[in-house]
């Protein structure tokens, strides 16, 4: 009891605790915090003021601060094919990534038992090789006289018979690079699934397939969402699957900001064609959460 | 709720085994349970009760044997076919459905249009009506468990399978809640198939109790009836307790008379199931009557008697809890109601314990006497013997 006392009085001179929690809060927050500021805020201005940008007179190639608007304009106007093309190439591959991704984490997460974690390094290996050399490597499967293309050919299904240098290889290559990033989210949310609500299913008289659209799937939506995100955004930005795999025609948005900044060096129009991507995809992740309701999923 | 035209079958396990690699979970399992009867199914950890009820629901195949109900086999009839629900250890509640979906989700599966009706009033059985909208995260351990009975009984299943339901909770709650689910099952007239390791829940809810070690059953019937008459030294310790002596038995004829230690004990020869010379008597404790030694005179001539020294008395209200040690340093346990006032034995008194020979009964002598007794016990009653006499 005789300690009681001290006690009392340090803890009227020190912040409530609660207050000192917070305040442990914000110093957790502080890293994180100034790298956000110094390689994200401060970029993202320095990028919107040369959006604005407007040309030198007589010296092609440099730009002097403005508030050129219509920069936007120029460049949605010369690149809206390019654009759209990105969000449905991109869309395309998330849904076929959705596809193949899905029965391979249902399996390893729920039948794969002492193999899971093998199976799961077997998912990640290929990102141990470097992306363009995976792409690359991509270049020889679809090649024109590859079997691929053969098989293909043999049966009648290619319209231009060869399947390099068409949008069907630019979305095969995005939907094979960014598999691993629709894979693992949803093996993670399927994995916490207690195996028990699914045999509780069977056990109410759902079919297997009852089961799994009562249960399985609505559970599995965080992943779902989480992947199909960190697919998709990635994706639409992509370039390298576009240059090596497509042709001239089959250009995304990330191409037309990588020719304008590297080649052109119209830094006005690339950055403004990075900022409506930026906006558009914001809008579109914002609009499919919301529609999702992942906040309403446990 | 009409139940009454609610045609129920008896449920028939046949020769019922599952092994997992080398070892039976369930071993032989032949039995009946009764249409409408309230079935507990009592045992130690990992003696296979789980395995049982997942093989009647269809979530484990057995390695061999049949399951019946009434005349139909539903051995090989997946699960969601079955006429037959579970409420599982854990609840298994669907996390992404409000209390109303979940105890509906049985009929919509099987297509049935309206389900607000029967889901309404089976919430008011359970009294959860109020909380229909609610997740299940937002539920109390009680009020989980009973969604969770609901869940199952709206559908009116042929039989519902428990297990553990009342594990989780707090000593209280689980009374409450064992009255409730009794209610219910008398209500509904349900088959009730209940798995715990409680024996007193056991007895106090079932009609019949099956007690299983090791994959078998040891003995069934009517919780009285075991627990009056246990048939194995493994039934008589797990189901409350009992004072054993491994003793030879010297004549048999209608009343066997065995001999252990310098003492005779006599038992009437149909409570006698050892079938060779060896036997284990056996007596339950509060069938004892404690006298000083002074007063050994009053035993009856008729009844067996123990002499021994008090080494622990423990008063608990309606009782006196006394351990007396045997010259054989063997402890018995002799609970005493406390009618009499200020004339209790005290530790250290040299007393006489004395019960009548239809008390007592005799068990096969070549088992383990200490069978059913959990290894933490036997340590704790060696530690306490050994301090008692200090
Ligand atoms: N899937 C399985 N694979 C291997 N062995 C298993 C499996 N399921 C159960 N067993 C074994 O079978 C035996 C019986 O298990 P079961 O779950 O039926 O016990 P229980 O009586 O329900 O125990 P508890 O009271 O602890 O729930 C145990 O020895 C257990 O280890
Ligand atoms: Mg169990």
């Amino acid at each position: 009891m005789a300690h009681a006392i001290p006690t009392v009085v340090s803890g009227s001179a020190a912040p409530p605790p609660a207050q000192r929690r917070s305040r442990t809060g914000y110093i957790l927050l502080f890293p994180g915090i100034a790298w956000l500021l110094v390689f994200f805020a401060i970029p993202l201005v320095t990028l919107f003021a040369t959006s604005l940008q407007v040309p030198v007179p007589g010296k092609p190639g440099y730009f002097e601060p403005g508030l050129q608007f219509s920069n936007y304009a120029t460049a949605m106007s010369e690149y809206w094919p390019q654009f759209v093309r990105s969000l449905v190439y991109a869309g395309i591959a998330t849904a076929l990534a959705l596809v193949i991704a899905y029965p391979l984490a249902y399996f390893i997460a729920m039948k794969a038992g002492a193999w899971r974690s093998f199976l799961l390094v077997l998912v990640v290996a290929p990102m141990f090789a470097s992306f363009l050399l995976r792409t690359y490597a991509w270049k020889t499967i679809l090649a024109d006289d590859g079997w691929i293309t053969s098989t293909l050919n043999s049966l009648h299904l290619l319209p231009d018979h060869r399947v390099l240098n068409t949008g069907i290889a630019v979305v095969a290559g995005l939907t094979y690079n960014f598999l691993p990033f629709m894979i693992l989210p949803l093996y993670a949310s399927l994995s916490k699934i207690d195996p028990r609500l699914i045999e509780a299913g069977g056990d109410l008289y759902a079919s297997p397939i009852w089961t799994f659209a009562k249960v399985t799937w609505p559970l599995s939506l965080p992943g779902v969402v989480a992947g199909t995100l960190l697919t998709f955004i990635p994706a639409t930005g992509d370039y390298i699957n576009a240059q090596l795999l497509g042709s001239t025609k089959d250009h995304m948005i990330g191409n037309a900001i990588q020719i304008n900044f590297i080649q052109f060096r119209d830094y006005p129009v690339a950055s403004a064609l990075s900022f409506v991507l930026m906006a558009a995809i914001l809008i579109l992740v914002f609009s499919y959460i919301r529609k999702s309701g992942t906040e309403e999923i446990v | 709720m009409s139940t009454a035209e609610h045609r129920v079958d008896d449920l028939h396990l046949r020769h019922l085994t599952k092994r997992f690699g080398e070892t039976a979970a369930v071993d032989d399992l032949t039995l009946t349970i009764a249409a409408g009867s309230f079935f507990a199914l009592l045992g130690a950890s990992g003696c296979g009760k789980t395995t049982t009820l997942r093989m009647i629901a269809g979530l484990e195949d057995p390695t061999s044997g049949s399951i019946h109900i009434g005349d139909l086999d539903v051995t090989n009839v997946p699960p969601h076919k079955r006429p037959v629900n579970t409420v599982f250890q854990s609840y298994a509640l669907f996390p992404h459905l409000d209390i109303f979906e979940n105890v509906a989700f049985g009929m919509r599966r099987r297509g049935l249009k309206d389900v607000n009706g029967p889901v309404m009033s089976m919430l008011e059985l359970v009294e959860l009506a109020p909380l229909a909208r609610r997740k299940p995260a937002q539920l109390s351990g009680g009020q989980q468990q009973r969604v969770a009975v609901a869940r199952a009984l709206i559908n009116r299943p042929d039989v519902l399978l428990l297990d553990e339901p009342l594990g989780a909770l707090d000593l209280k709650l689980r009374r409450q809640m064992q009255i409730e689910l009794k209610r219910i099952q008398t209500e509904v007239g349900t088959t009730f198939v209940h798995v715990t390791h409680d024996q007193e829940e056991a007895m106090t809810m079932a009609d019949t109790v099956a007690v299983m070690n090791s994959g078998r059953i040891e003995q069934l019937g009517h919780p009285a009836d075991i627990y009056e008459l246990p048939r194995t030294a493994f039934v008589a310790n797990f189901l409350g307790q009992a004072n054993l002596v491994e003793a030879e038995i010297v004549s048999a004829s209608a009343e066997v008379v065995a001999q252990a230690h310098g003492n005779t004990f006599t038992l009437p020869g149909d409570r006698n199931f050892a079938k060779h010379k060896q036997v284990i008597v056996g007596v339950r404790p509060e069938k004892l009557t404690v006298l000083d030694h002074f007063n050994a005179h009053l035993v009856p001539d008729s009844n067996n008697r123990v002499t021994g020294r008090v080494t622990d008395v423990s008063y608990a209200g309606v009782s006196t809890q006394y351990v007396v040690r045997t010259p054989w340093e063997q402890d018995f346990i002799a609970f005493e109601q406390n009618m009499v006032v200020g004339d209790r034995c005290e530790v250290g008194d040299e007393v006489v314990l004395h019960w009548s020979p239809s008390h007592t009964f005799g068990l096969d002598g070549t088992q383990d006497v200490n069978a059913g007794i959990s290894a933490e016990a036997l340590e704790e009653t060696r530690a306490a013997s050994s301090l008692g006499g200090e």
